[in-house]
């Protein structure tokens, strides 16, 4: 069988699962379609259109794998405003031309455009969206229609509006207000109750399950009008062939005008960044590992978008949590996308009439609830954990965005994010000069722990401006490899960057590659949140706020090989002055100390310079040291050749073993004691430096010094060393150390 | 191969804190390679100048040290540039300036415009010491260039004649040679199939170079090549500053006008971070 048809063969066999996981999803798309098409002041209707011509053409073009598509709560907050400002049908036009731009975005591969803003603005405004959404339909949820100018404005009278819940004249209101209360209590505790007949159907198709049964309760059983309010009941479902008939035509006479274009610009915006966001996010969940082609999905988003405007509904984007949905209920590839969409048909052909049965404010309370999870108290304790600086980002960006719109908000984060990072640098010239610079190096490091291990280095700052260059390289590295990123150069690291590396780190563990950061264990933080962003010490010795990531990860290493572990810095080095290596050289000082009980086995990081005036180069790196038992000779083993780099003068000679010729040719053995040195060293030690990873091992007489590069380790190459030491010091004492 | 490559080695000499710690890595090199000194001061010729000159190199002088003294009166830029013609100095050796912040280097204004213009090949100190500090890894490009083989002959000299025991060939791989843009799985693995097969041919390349190298300058010293992904010219200054090394060695840029200043490549980006020492061979 071809590969071809082997993939075919493995679609149709998840084909079961995934029409599961497809109608599943259908279920929440269904409510929160009309709702979030409602919230947007569009009928209700087009957001089941956005979501059946989204699930149906980005599930054939898309790049992604187990994404849905459709109306997302991002976008309200633009829609409201072109419906408004343009008018429905012009709305339609800003969507289709938004759709075209979303399709060029794609073409020209900017799908990293959404890369270029900080994280904590992209919350702010993502959290004003969720304020926006909660303030308008708090009031329709209480049966409280009322209509103002600001953002703001809805959000100060939500407390006239719950007192006045309390003093309707009219019961149909107060009726319109229970059935409000109550789905949000059932959006709320709908997660807290364990039941597993109760979770089969997602909470908000409860909440309309549960409408129509209340409706039709006092149709069939009371013989009695409904007690809802009839304005608070949905309105004008249409049948299929009505929605067919009625397609409405788009209006593009204001295509010349600002407001269109503010338009254009705020939806694509949030279109892509939602997108995204939302596609990062899933890949994250893929059980099969895959790695979607953002690009590609952006073309299909921007299709679907254009083809969406046509027929009357709003902006597709990828949303994150029907596509979660979708993976928990087994959906494993494009499909369960185009069936939801087909679902989704399949009811408004079928229940289009029992729809209308559902209140208002039940749906409205589902917006609430995801208006709330938006802007909700716990980010913020979130975003203050990281540092305050980013609270200052988050709301300045939140409350521009209520204030003015979308797009100053975003452009008022990046700016605020900007300042800040200059105040803390103290320095504008950092990024002035250098964001142009291709800061970042990529290269496959030759004798690292496997084959597969590649190095990156970058310089002088990663922040949002650049972390593009960053990314563009960790991108092409496939998740299965083992990577280090040094920031040792890097003056200045960014929340956003930390956020994005610590993506990366959980993509690589979860496809079995390893993904670590080094070098900022120099850098000084604001708090100790791992994402804090960081910026390097002018003055070392300082006292530092927290640790970071790898000196977490440090500690926990220390206490699974029950080491004791100091992060502190000591200039207590005496010790190590025994050593030939340190004959010449200057030690700093040393840090990350591990440490077993009785001292026998001990690693640190080392930072030390060549001579003692002349700073001439900083060498930073991880070294090893095991106390033996019995006093053997001094000596000092390396590669072949490479150990004049530790002895300016090479008057030593090699000692070789004639029956021995392998390791002889590899390794360079250096002692003055030849005849104690060659009885030393065993056959058996022969062998196990044969068969081994290279390391510099050296002896004083009484401990052993071991280390390999001239960089910090990374916590998997310190385990390699912590293994090598304790299998070398067996080999020469036949006694065995415990880790 | 030019058996000895610089015969005559320039250095300007102007009166600042760093004169004796340059004179000293000039007069050292002259003796390392065998060559004759010139030092260039711009200015008129007093007697004082010259003597005071004199007195620092002297020390120099029991371990066979010719030298001159040139006094080039005019514009700096212009006169050492015609010093070197008339004198025929095959290296130039220039000091580099050093950043508030102690580990950075640049290179200041009139040196950097000798750089561009001199016909000679070209020796950036970043910090030049009294004391002599062993040269123990070079690090070389080994660009796809036809003067690629006379920098890497270059490279081998200096590191046999300063007993360097290391010199890691650096192959830059350009994104635009990869040619596949990295989206999903399937573009990643054939990215990689594609860098891996570059760096092959690269090695290649690189190891027929090596090869006419003559043996003699090969001995005793270790033999490394590494590809890496990044901006041609500022990239390899990035690896040579990660991995320590104690000598860069590159090609003269092909030529440099307007636009390169404005949008830097290649050697530009070398001369506004110095990583570390730079010797860039005409």
């Amino acid at each position: 069988m071809s590969l071809k048809e082997n993939k075919i063969a493995s679609v149709f066999k998840a084909l079961p699962k995934n029409i599961f996981s497809g109608f599943v999803v259908s279920l929440i798309a269904l409510p929160l379609g009309l709702g979030l098409a409602m919230a947007s002041e569009a009928p209700p209707i087009a957001g089941i259109i956005t979501a059946v011509v989204g699930g149906v053409m980005v599930s054939i073009l898309g790049g992604s794998h187990v994404t849905i598509t459709g109306p997302g709560n991002g976008l309200v907050g633009g829609l409201l405003i072109a419906m408004t400002v343009l008018g429905p049908f012009g709305a339609y036009a800003a969507i289709i031309v938004s759709g075209v731009v979303l399709l060029v975005l794609g073409f020209l591969r900017l799908g990293k455009l959404a890369d270029f803003f900080p994280s904590s603005a992209i919350q702010g405004m993502l959290a004003a969206i969720g304020l926006i959404i909660l303030g308008k339909q708090f009031h329709i949820m209480l049966g409280n229609r009322i209509k103002r100018d600001g953002n703001i404005d809805y959000l100060l009278e939500i407390p006239t509006t719950i007192k006045g819940a309390f003093l309707y004249d009219d019961t149909g209101f107060t009726y319109a207000a229970i059935a409000g209360v109550i789905s949000l209590a059932i959006m709320v505790f709908y997660s807290k109750i364990r039941n597993k007949y109760l979770q089969l159907i997602p909470a908000p198709m409860w909440i309309v399950l549960l409408s129509i049964g209340f409706s039709y309760y006092y149709e069939l059983v009371l013989k009695l009008p409904n007690p809802i309010h009839p304005a608070y009941m949905i309105s004008n479902i249409p049948a299929l062939a009505e929605i067919v008939a009625d397609i409405p035509t788009p209006d593009f006479s204001t295509i010349g005008t600002l407001p269109f274009w503010s338009s254009v610009v705020a939806l694509t915006l949030i279109a892509s960044i939602e997108s995204l966001l939302s596609i990062k996010a899933v890949d994250k969940l893929d059980p099969q590992k895959r790695r979607s082609n953002i690009n590609r999905d952006l073309k299909a988003l921007g299709l679907a978008t254009v083809g969406s405007g046509f027929l009357g509904g709003l902006n597709v984007v990828t949303v994150i949590a029907r596509s979660s949905i979708n993976v928990n209920n087994g959906g494993s590839n494009r499909s369960s996308n185009f069936f939801h969409a087909s679902f989704l048909v399949l009811f408004i052909g079928l229940f289009s009439t029992q729809l209308t049965r559902i209140p208002l404010p039940a749906l409205m309370a589902i917006l609430v609830y995801t208006g709330y999870k938006l802007a909700s108290p716990v980010m913020i304790g979130k975003i203050f954990s990281i540092g305050r600086e980013q609270l200052i980002i988050f709301f300045g960006t939140l409350i521009t965005t209520l204030l003015v719109d979308l797009i100053t908000g975003i452009i008022i984060g990046v700016v605020i994010t900007f300042i800040i990072h200059v105040i803390l640098t103290k320095s504008f010239t950092l990024f002035i000069r250098n964001v142009l610079k291709p800061n970042v190096l990529m290269f496959r490091e030759a004798g690292g722990i496997s084959e597969n291990s590649y190095f990156v280095s970058v310089k002088h700052f990663c922040t949002f401006l650049n972390f593009y260059k960053l990314k563009d390289k960790l991108d092409a590295i496939s998740e299965d490899t083992d990577v280090v990123v040094d920031f040792s150069m890097c003056e200045f690291v960014d929340h956003t960057v930390m956020e994005n590396l610590h993506n990366y780190q959980e993509l690589f563990s979860k496809r079995g590659g390893h993904f670590e950061v080094i070098g900022l264990d120099m850098h000084d933080t604001k708090s100790e949140h791992p994402f804090a962003l960081r910026r390097l010490l002018p003055i070392p010795n300082v006292i530092k706020n927290s640790l970071t990531r790898r000196q977490i990860a440090l500690e926990e290493l220390a206490k699974d090989y029950h080491l004791t572990y100091d992060a502190q810095k000591s200039t207590k080095v005496h010790f190590l002055e025994t050593f030939y290596t340190f004959t010449t050289k200057k030690i700093e000082h040393i840090t990350n100390r591990l440490s077993n009980s009785e001292n026998i086995i001990n690693t640190f990081d080392i930072t030390f310079s060549e001579g003692e005036l002349i700073t001439k180069e900083i060498i930073r790196t991880t070294m090893l040291i095991i106390k033996l038992p019995n006093e053997v000779p001094l000596f000092t083993l390396d590669k072949e050749g490479l150990l004049e780099k530790f002895y300016s003068l090479a008057v030593h000679k090699d000692i070789n073993f004639k029956e021995h010729s392998d390791f002889s040719n590899r390794f360079y053995l250096l002692g003055d004691n030849e005849i104690a040195i060659r009885s030393f060293f065993t056959d058996e030690l022969i062998h196990f430096f044969e068969s081994n990873p290279y390391y510099h091992v050296e002896s004083n007489g009484k401990q052993l010094l071991i280390f390999n590069k001239e960089r910090i380790a990374s916590i998997k190459e310190i385990k390699a060393l912590l293994d090598y030491g304790k299998r070398l010091r067996q080999v020469i004492c036949e006694e065995v150390i415990t880790l | 191969m030019n058996t000895q490559p610089f015969r005559v080695i320039g250095i300007g000499a102007g009166f600042s804190p760093n004169l004796k710690a340059n004179l000293y890595e000039a007069a050292r090199l002259c003796i390392f390679f065998n060559a004759k000194l010139v030092l260039i001061h711009v200015g008129e010729r007093t007697d004082e100048k010259a003597t005071q000159l004199d007195e620092i190199v002297a020390p120099f002088k029991v371990q066979n040290l010719l030298y001159s003294i040139v006094f080039q009166p005019g514009e700096p830029v212009e006169s050492i540039i015609s010093a070197t013609e008339k004198y025929k100095i095959d290296l130039l050796i220039l000091g580099a300036a050093q950043r508030e912040n102690i580990f950075k280097y640049y290179i200041g204004s009139i040196a950097r415009k000798i750089t561009r213009e001199a016909k000679c090949s070209i020796l950036l100190l970043i910090k030049p010491s009294v004391d002599r500090i062993q040269c123990e890894h070079i690090v070389v490009n080994g660009l796809e260039d036809a003067r690629t083989l006379q920098t890497l002959d270059a490279a081998f000299y200096v590191a046999n004649k300063l007993n360097a025991s290391r010199i890691t060939i650096v192959e830059e791989i350009r994104q635009q040679e990869v040619a596949v843009h990295v989206d999903d799985d399937k573009s990643l693995r054939a990215a990689k199939i594609k860098k891996e097969k570059i760096s092959r041919r690269e090695d290649y390349r690189v190891q027929q170079m090596i090869s006419q190298v003559p043996d003699t300058y090969k001995k005793e010293i270790t033999i490394k090549t590494q590809a890496i992904f990044g901006k041609r010219g500022y990239s390899i200054g990035h690896y040579a500053e990660v991995i320590g090394a104690d000598l860069l060695v590159m090609n003269a840029p092909s030529k440099t006008n307007f636009w390169d200043r404005l949008f830097p490549h290649d050697i530009e980006h070398i001369l506004t971070e110095l990583p570390t020492d730079v010797l860039i061979i005409q």
